[in-house]
């Protein structure tokens, strides 16, 4: 499209401002890691390293760090087992029922955290009578995070012929070995993909978490007790930083892995 | 791959001989696939989904304060009744419109400038540069906030020297975070959206003599529009039932504040849980209104 000067301008001031309005708040946050004072003012009085050295000693948050890991790693690999098999069924098999099967997965993340939370709240410790704590936090992230692998894995599935493996059976090798041999490989980026989106899901998760999660604290639980606590408000500062970290990592990764091959690097 | 000798089928280890079984039986395959995936939803989530809907029917007695578990509709009944209530569902309901509204405005130009403006290169950078905020921590970026509209914090620190005061923690604060929060899930559904758009369609416009604004106004608007509705569908419905921002950056009560009070502090679960029902109830109409405007196939 033939676009004025000033049309093209405007685009770009917008394209500007859009990324600056997105990644303010997480420079701020960055700066104000380095704050050499406990009082949280602009302009700052000064710098220090010293709040990552007692953030990284920080009994509490480094126990909510473990919490977290465990959670998020259970809840994937959860969620990369339940979430393969429904993109397998939905992918290469007709059934009745097929499209609910999308609508099923896709739900728990559809509904507000809160319903989620709740009722799965309700459902241990009123009907089942379990204990809140770290197992129950990774039933109901394993229950949101499903979604992610499925809708990676299912994306993969249909971009692979089938006739691939029809070739591998008619060659002679049995369902494993199709698997192993012919799926598997092709399969592993959107796998990848799927479990560090998961992951990143998992570890970011407040509101479910709240619910499910009793006396065993992960880190956004830990933040947000914390934000009420003006002393620790530097530490939270530092704790934030490595929190965009880690989570920003995989999604960069898992973006990387996904993205088409053929059209990347490819003038226009 | 050699073939096996059939006369040497007692020595296949169990895997094989369980591939064998599979071999040829697509419902087998198909239950052996399912049961796990539809297992755990069905119990674990449906389940628990039902266990609340049931417990909305329950009702807290009023003197000992422990749940009566026999069937009523008290619970809906007072919040039908309650006029603070109506005003909660109207206010966040209202805040969510006004949070789809303002990001849909802000995604589009950026969404152009990335579908028809800018190279294939910095088309990949600018998808990335969006995604990463949108998987940053959700609780930090609301702290990062705090730390920005704070009185004494970075906003009125820079609008000080203009006579300017930033709006401070409030219900204009929780509009901005919200759609703050949001706009990635915005942009990626437009700039999709846009991007299939044939560019032809455009230069036919133009070539017909229509200006840059009247192409946008009459050719892209009513394309893009059910990719905006599928974006919608995101901004909307994490508005409608958040209650961490708005107890983070103001005083104010949203419907989450109210069911997570009604849990917590006041331990009415059965309130809760029926006041819970009206997102729910909400977004399933949205959904069903954002299927017929086509938004599904945009997502």
């Amino acid at each position: 499209m033939q676009l004025s000067f000033g049309t093209r301008l405007f685009l770009r001031v917008s394209t500007a401002l859009t990324l600056v309005f997105l990644y303010l708040p997480l420079i701020v946050i960055g700066i104000y890691a380095f704050n050499a004072s406990r009082v949280q003012r602009w302009p700052l009085d000064g710098l220090t390293l010293d709040w990552f050295d007692k953030a990284l000693h920080n009994p509490g948050a480094r126990h909510a760090l473990t919490t977290s890991l465990q959670a998020g790693l259970a809840a994937t690999a959860i969620a990369l087992l339940l979430g393969t098999l429904a993109a397998f069924a939905v992918a290469r098999y007709r059934f009745f029922g097929r499209e609910s099967v999308s609508f099923l997965v896709i739900l728990p993340l559809a509904l507000p955290g809160i319903v989620t939370g709740m009722a799965l709240n309700s459902s241990f410790t009123q009907v089942l009578g379990v204990n809140l704590g770290l197992a129950t936090v990774v039933v109901g992230h394993a229950t949101f995070c499903i979604v992610v692998v499925y809708n990676n894995v299912i994306a993969r599935l249909r971009r692979v012929s089938p006739s691939l493996e029809e070739a591998s059976a008619d060659l002679g090798a049995h369902t494993w070995q199709t698997f192993w041999f012919v799926l598997f490989p092709q399969m592993r980026s959107a796998l990848v993909a799927g479990g560090l989106l998961a992951f990143a899901l998992s570890f970011d998760e407040v509101i479910v978490t709240t619910f499910t999660a009793g006396s065993d604290q992960t880190l956004p639980l830990w933040i947000l007790e914390n934000l009420s606590r003006p002393n620790q408000l530097p530490i939270v500062n530092v704790v934030g930083v490595l929190v965009i970290a880690l989570s920003a990592i995989p999604v960069y990764v898992a973006q990387r892995l996904t993205a088409d091959p053929a059209a990347a690097g490819t003038p226009r | 791959m050699a073939v096996e000798p059939a006369t040497a089928p007692a020595r296949r280890s169990v895997g094989r001989r369980l591939a064998d079984l599979l071999h040829g039986r697509s419902r087998v395959q198909l239950a052996l696939l399912l049961s796990g995936p539809l297992g755990w939803l069905l119990v674990a989530y449906l389940g628990s989904l039902a266990v609340l809907f049931v417990a909305a029917f329950w009702r807290l007695d009023d003197f000992s304060g422990t749940i009566v578990h026999s069937w009523s509709t008290t619970n809906f009944q007072t919040l039908w009744d309650g006029q603070v209530y109506r005003t909660i569902v109207g206010r966040t309901v209202g805040i969510a419109a006004l949070v789809t509204i303002t990001d849909a405005v802000i995604a589009f130009p950026i969404a152009f400038y990335m579908a028809k403006v800018a190279s294939r290169r910095t088309r990949g950078m600018l998808i990335v540069a969006i995604l990463m905020p949108l998987w940053a921590s959700y609780l930090v970026k609301v702290y990062a906030w705090r730390q920005i509209l704070n009185e004494e914090g970075i906003l009125n620190w820079a609008l000080g020297p203009l006579g300017l005061k930033g709006p401070g923690f409030g219900v204009v604060a929780t509009w901005l975070v919200f759609s703050y929060l949001w706009l990635p899930y915005m942009i990626l559904p437009v700039y999709a959206g846009l991007e299939r758009i044939p560019n032809s369609l455009l230069d036919a416009s133009g070539d017909l003599g229509a200006r840059p604004w009247r192409t946008v106004r009459t050719v892209v608007f009513p394309l893009v529009f059910p990719a905006v509705v599928a974006g919608s569908i995101f901004t909307f419905s994490l508005t409608l039932g958040d209650y961490i921002t708005p107890q983070l950056v103001s005083n104010t009560q949203f419907i989450g504040n109210v069911v997570y009070a009604n849990v917590g502090v006041a331990n009415n679960l059965p309130l809760a849980a029926a006041f819970a029902t009206v997102p729910v109830v909400v977004m399933v109409a949205y959904l069903l209104v954002a299927r017929r405007l086509g938004a599904f196939e945009q997502l």
